[in-house]
């Protein structure tokens, strides 16, 4: 290996510790562009190194700050990889409250009937064993999902002409007999799904994962997750594990604020400002205890009402019948909202998993 | 044409009135030199399409366009068959007798019946510039044609056989960044994200664009897009916005920028009517 192969390499090495993809065809596409610049002038190498080597804005400050240390006379000391600071693990369900009734370690499956009781109740007030019975339930939700119209075709008895079966046949049989036609297919809607891990949220944070990992589960393609909480964390790779016990481990690492407190309209901005959610069902699950603003948290609703095919609101507490949407957040909320639905008991997701495939 | 180098280019560029920084000079040069795709990304408004157009007119090729939007499909993106003529050929050829099925499948599937769409014309056209423009709108599926198109600059048609391109054409993609690209595609491209001019690069792309437009009025102007970009705003103008609002300006005779003439004006710059409602609110026009 020549010095500047030598160089580069260990740059795009400097840069990976610091978390940018430059992986090995990156750093040789650097060493092509290089040939074609003036190795001498570092305005030049800096240029060619951010871009082959980046590929979001966000890249961008932690190459500045590799480049300087690299090329600024002093090798980088190994960056320390942006939030890789230990996270500490919390269980999202106070753990209270579980020796009642003696149904720890009841082997026995739940009866119809019991099942029945346990659908409607609160899961923030079931003993350890009933949650674990409504999360084993949960998991077995396969929701099926709405359909929209995809751009492929296929062969239908009425739809737009098919062009080119119907020169194909016409062909074999030296005239066109008769039109074949076509149809576009459809494909299920994409659902674009908030989870509020904030404190208050605490109590249902873990059944509403578990609800989202079934989402994931029975339309991978189909289904976006964010925990919101203080910052917006994408956790849809996370949810794609097959076990939920595994996939709610990698969430728990992924999820930088557990039970810190809710901007909800930052953060929704912050999505709005990166990823959009044109033609999807959106369901936000929140209580709508909003720390910043309200009137921000409503701009950016309005603004992701008109990009969203539907707005779905869940709140746990809205399970209660004497329930006011009263928090700042909510209020600022409702006139966003297609619907605005329970999330408490096993029941409540079973209806939101109806609405889903309906939507 | 053969530029040598990055600053060259620059100079190449600003005869053409577009004004380029060192960063995106060298991106396109690279571009030019190694054959790659530039893959633009930045917010609305920032010149990601008009550099294309540019290195159209600068290298005397043909842009071709490919506007990207949800549900955009090979039919209309790659090629197509024209299936008008193709029936009314075997009509003819039923009318003058021919039979021989293989015969008239040879016919029939000929390049002559084939629409060129825009990736198939800019491969067949050389040189040319193809611009594939808001690539971030059109449907995930649809960037792994790309990726495809891109990554050998081949296009197979399952009746015609492969269509390669001799030169490859110089590839502008651009992104508003409303989501994130595909990794694989970005990593076949040289990537450059584009900010907002400098205060200063602004007044003198405003003065090199709008020869009508004085130093005093274009040095307003920036001053308040800036102000406009740091308020919290649904569409920050970018510099079509600024470049539009200073036409405005000109049309209307304005010399120099007042809060009352730039109210009046603000709809070339903002496109929100939530957006000119906060300006004026906060009366972020005060003040020149």
């Amino acid at each position: 290996m020549d010095e500047l192969a030598a160089t580069v390499t260990g740059f795009a090495r400097t840069l990976r510790a610091a978390g940018v993809g430059a992986d090995h065809e990156r750093t040789a596409t650097l060493l092509k562009a290089l040939d074609h610049l003036d190795v001498t002038d570092p305005r030049e190498v800096y240029w060619a190194g951010r871009l082959t080597l980046c590929a979001t804005p966000d890249d961008l400050p932690r190459y500045d700050r590799c480049f300087a240390a690299y090329f600024g006379g002093r090798r980088a000391a190994r960056a320390p990889r942006p939030g890789a600071t230990a996270v500490t693990r919390h269980t999202a369900v106070p753990e209270d409250g579980g020796e009642e009734g003696g149904e720890e370690g009841e082997a026995a499956p739940a009866t119809a009937s019991r099942a029945e009781l346990l659908r409607h109740r609160d899961v923030a007030r079931l003993t350890a064993a009933e949650r674990d019975e409504v999360h084993r339930l949960l998991a077995m939700l396969r929701g099926r999902r709405a359909q929209r119209r995809s751009r492929r075709f296929a062969p239908a008895a009425r739809g737009g002409l098919d062009q080119r079966r119907t020169i194909r046949e016409a062909l074999r049989k030296g005239e066109v007999a008769r039109l074949r036609r076509r149809a576009h297919t459809t494909r299920p809607r994409p659902v674009v799904l908030f989870v509020d891990v904030s404190g208050s949220m605490a109590p249902y944070a873990e059944t509403l994962l578990r609800f989202a990992h079934a989402l994931v589960r029975s339309e991978p393609r189909a289904t976006r997750v964010y925990s919101i909480g203080t910052r917006l964390t994408s956790i849809t790779g996370e949810l794609r594990h097959r076990d939920p016990g595994t996939a709610l481990e990698a969430v728990s690492r992924a999820i930088p604020d557990w039970s810190g407190g809710t901007r909800l309209g930052e953060e929704l901005r912050e999505f709005l400002s990166r990823h959009s959610a044109r033609g999807a069902v959106v369901v936000i699950a929140s209580d709508g205890w909003e720390r910043g603003d309200p009137s921000l948290l409503g701009a950016q609703l309005a603004r992701l009402a008109r990009q969203a095919h539907r707005m779905i609101w869940v709140n746990p507490h809205k399970g209660y019948t004497d329930y006011q949407p009263l928090t700042g957040g909510m209020r600022a909320a409702l006139p966003h909202l297609d619907d605005l639905v329970a999330g408490h008991s096993l029941a409540a997701y079973q209806e939101l998993s109806e609405r889903l495939a309906h939507a | 044409m053969l530029v040598e180098s990055p600053q060259k280019l620059v100079e190449l560029l600003d005869r053409h009135a577009y004004l380029a920084d060192e960063g995106l000079a060298t991106a396109a040069f690279l571009a030019l030199r190694m054959g790659r795709p530039l893959f633009l990304e930045g917010e609305a408004g920032v010149g990601k399409t008009e550099l294309a157009k540019t290195l159209a007119g600068l290298l005397d090729a043909p842009l071709i366009r490919l506007q990207c939007y949800e549900g955009l499909d090979a039919a209309q993106a790659l090629y197509d068959w024209d299936f008008a003529r193709q029936l009314l050929h075997l009509k003819a050829a039923e009318a003058a007798g021919v039979t021989d099925v293989g015969r008239l499948e040879g016919e029939i599937y000929d390049r002559r019946f084939l629409i060129a769409r825009p990736l198939l014309k800019a491969l067949e056209t050389q040189p040319s510039v193809l611009l594939v423009d808001e690539i971030d709108r059109a449907d995930d599926e649809f960037e792994a044609f790309l990726l495809e198109v891109l990554s050998d600059f081949t296009i197979s048609i399952p009746e015609l056989g492969t269509i390669r391109a001799e030169t490859p054409p110089v590839v502008v993609v651009t992104s508003n960044r409303t989501r994130e690209v595909h990794d694989a595609l970005k990593r076949r491209c040289l990537y450059h994200w584009l900010e907002h001019p400098s205060f200063d690069r602004e007044v003198a792309i405003l003065l090199r664009r709008l020869p009508a437009c004085t130093e005093t009025l274009a040095a307003q102007v920036a001053r308040a897009a800036e102000r406009l970009r740091q308020a919290d705003l649904v569409k920050p103008p970018g510099v079509a916005e600024t470049l539009d609002w200073t036409q405005a300006l000109l049309t209307l005779g304005v010399r120099e920028l007042d809060p009352d003439r730039a109210a009046l004006t603000l709809g070339a710059a903002l496109k929100y009517r939530e957006d000119v409602e906060n300006v004026l609110a906060k009366g972020l026009l005060r003040d020149g």
